[in-house]
């Protein structure tokens, strides 16, 4: 009972502040400039709430309690991501004034084509990384109160829906920061009663009970090929960050390049410290809930069933209660970024006649966005969270991250090199991602090189974008020292940016 | 009386060469003439060495220690308190490094675009 408040409590809240930004975003006069009073640390709030999905609240630690310590680069990766980002994309992306990846598109190579193939992978991913958070609704909703699995997606995707076409959420980067602290509350506060309990216990160790094979690193429980799948998978999160559609609409609202270089700082800090619990519940679920292992569902549901299993009355159904309410609101702020991102796109690029670039088109737009993951997870389509959240990863790895680095750091890059960079990557990516998930391949090379795609598809991506531009140097950018300049040049500095 | 002494009334000197116009740096960056681009090249080189050292160190760091963990599992299954030593370090110790990293490079990167802004104020 206390899980249904709990969640009832979080869909409102967000419906309700977005509804109240919205008021807030009419009266002051232009929501871009009061987005550009937001301090730093506000800023990273609101990215750390953006960002921290349902696949890292149930999903990461689901995983380290069903595989063992080299799941742990996932959050390592989530979070050094944050790091490449900072070193070679955000405060050139700041400075470019972009909004968009096709925005950044279209800036740096005046190419109709670049942008909508752009345009088209934005959707892609975004539908990726929606997927596991509607699946992941139906299941936390599941597990905290027994209602069928449709249940808990139709309620994320109905209240996202509200939100987004309300343009609620859009405006107020208040709302994000708020779910961050939400999140690390919920997941901080169980924890120490959980904690108490044990050492109440006398401290068994998980190792004892779980295993060397689950203790040691790299010992392949599961999986062929652990090395190469550890690699990879962190290439794939350390490049795919800089490449996540919800994550660039949040650079922009920094006032200079400076800041936004601050805030992705500040954020690395907001991750790490939220990352330190997802291995405490995976060790304890291994000392208190081993039955659950081996099913994907069960792993990610880990969370929630452990504080019943280790706490009486009242409190383990209030430590699971406020582990729902996180969960959910992880869902619901990942799935409303994301969506805003991948609704503004289709309507600016994508949707043609009078849908394009109105406030209709957005609407539509943000229909679409959520119509195809929502239908997939209704369909019953059953994936681990953070698995599939990885696979959105490695198709940015393969994409845009090679065309925002070159982009930013090389003149030479040309349209035609960029357009051929991003098809094949994607293109490997994608039939990489559409192999694993229908779930064709099994064991050996082949499902490690396909599973955990990024380390080949990226670097042929850098590869044929590098090739093709020198090989085609008549199609590089006209004017591209002016570009240069808007990117790298500190905004205090007189400069002729080429957008006056 | 006296004549007063001649006075000769010349022409300005044209034969001298003229002082140099200021030509703000900014100017040579804008017309994107060759002092403009060595401009642009130090900017861009400025920011991207940093840039450069701090991926380095954290794809050489983080990238070595899976390797570390296979050839040394001595090192890395060795207990402190409840937890092995890879534990530790891949779920608390990593987190303050990278952050270390992200910092030394905001602190590197906007040392650089300072100088920058002084020596194109300086001339």
């Amino acid at each position: 009972m206390s899980a249904w408040i709990a969640v009832l409590v979080v869909c409102a809240a967000t419906l309700g502040v977005g509804a109240l930004g919205l008021r807030l975003s009419r009266t002051t006069s232009d929501f871009y400039v009061a987005s550009r009073m937001v301090s730093p640390r506000w800023n990273a709030s609101a990215i750390g709430g953006e960002y921290i999905s349902g696949a890292s609240f149930l999903g990461v630690a689901g995983l380290i309690f069903a595989t063992g310590s080299d799941m742990l680069w996932y959050s390592i990766g989530y979070t050094a991501g944050y790091v490449v980002l900072l070193a070679l994309v955000a405060a050139p992306l700041r400075r470019s004034g972009a909004y968009t990846l096709p925005d950044f598109a279209e800036i740096r190579l005046r190419s109709a084509a670049v942008r909508r193939t752009t345009a088209v992978l934005v959707v892609g991913i975004g539908w990726l990384y929606l997927l596991p958070q509607f699946v992941g609704a139906g299941l936390a909703l599941r597990t905290a109160t027994g209602a069928p699995g449709w249940v808990g997606t139709a309620i994320a995707v109905l209240v996202v829906v509200a939100n987004v076409t309300a343009g609620g959420m859009r405006s107020v980067t208040f709302v994000q920061a708020f779910q961050y602290w939400l999140k690390l509350t919920a997941i901080a506060l169980p924890i120490v009663l959980l904690l108490i309990v044990w050492h109440h216990d006398g401290a068994p160790s998980p190792a004892a009970v779980a295993g060397e094979a689950w203790v040691s690193p790299l010992s392949g429980d599961g999986d062929d090929h652990p090395l190469y799948r550890t690699y990879s998978l962190l290439l794939a999160l350390l490049f795919g960050t800089m490449g996540l559609p919800h994550v660039l609409v949040r650079l922009y609202t920094n006032p200079d390049g400076q800041a936004a270089r601050r805030t992705v700082l500040t954020v690395i800090a907001l991750l790490g410290t939220f990352y330190l619990f997802p291995p405490l519940y995976a060790a304890l679920g291994r000392v208190y809930a081993g039955d659950l292992l081996n099913s994907a569902d069960s792993n990610d549901a880990m969370m929630l069933l452990l504080p019943g299993r280790m706490l009486g009355e009242p409190w383990g159904d209030l430590a699971a209660a406020l582990l729902t309410a996180g969960a959910f609101a992880a869902f619901l702020s990942t799935s409303s970024g994301l969506t805003v991102s991948v609704a503004g796109v289709l309507s600016q690029d994508l949707l043609r006649g009078r849908w394009r670039a109105s406030v209709s088109g957005f609407r539509v737009g943000a229909g679409l966005a959520v119509l195809v993951p929502a239908t997939l997870s209704l369909l019953g389509v059953r994936t681990g969270l953070a698995d599939t959240v990885t696979l959105a990863f490695a198709l940015a790895a393969s994409t845009f991250c090679p065309l925002l680095v070159l982009g930013i750091w090389w003149r030479g890059l040309t349209r035609t090199g960029a357009l051929a960079g991003l098809i094949t990557g994607g293109l490997l990516a994608s039939v990489a991602v559409a192999l694993t998930v229908s779930g064709a391949v099994e064991g050996g090379w082949p499902a490690a090189l396909l599973g955990q795609p990024a380390a080949w598809t990226m670097p042929v991506a850098f590869a044929v974008m590098v090739g093709v531009s020198l090989a085609t140097p008549r199609f590089r950018t006209p004017g591209v020292g002016t570009i240069m300049v808007r990117l790298h040049a500190p905004e205090s500095l007189d400069l002729n940016r080429g957008d006056s | 009386m006296s004549t007063p002494p001649r006075v000769r009334v010349t022409s300005p000197r044209m034969s001298a060469s003229p002082r140099p116009e200021v030509r703000p740096a900014t100017r040579e960056i804008d017309e994107q003439t060759e002092v403009g681009e060595v401009y642009l090249n130090a900017l861009l080189r400025s920011q991207l060495r940093p840039a450069l050292a701090v991926l380095a160190a954290v794809l050489l760091g983080l990238g070595s220690l899976p390797l570390l963990f296979l050839l040394l599992p001595g090192v890395a299954g060795y207990q402190v308190g409840p937890v092995t030593v890879a534990w530790l370090v891949l779920g608390v110790a990593v987190f303050p490094l990278l952050w270390a990293a992200a910092w030394w490079h905001v602190r590197a990167v906007e040392r650089a675009e300072r100088d920058f802004t002084e020596i194109l104020h300086r001339r």
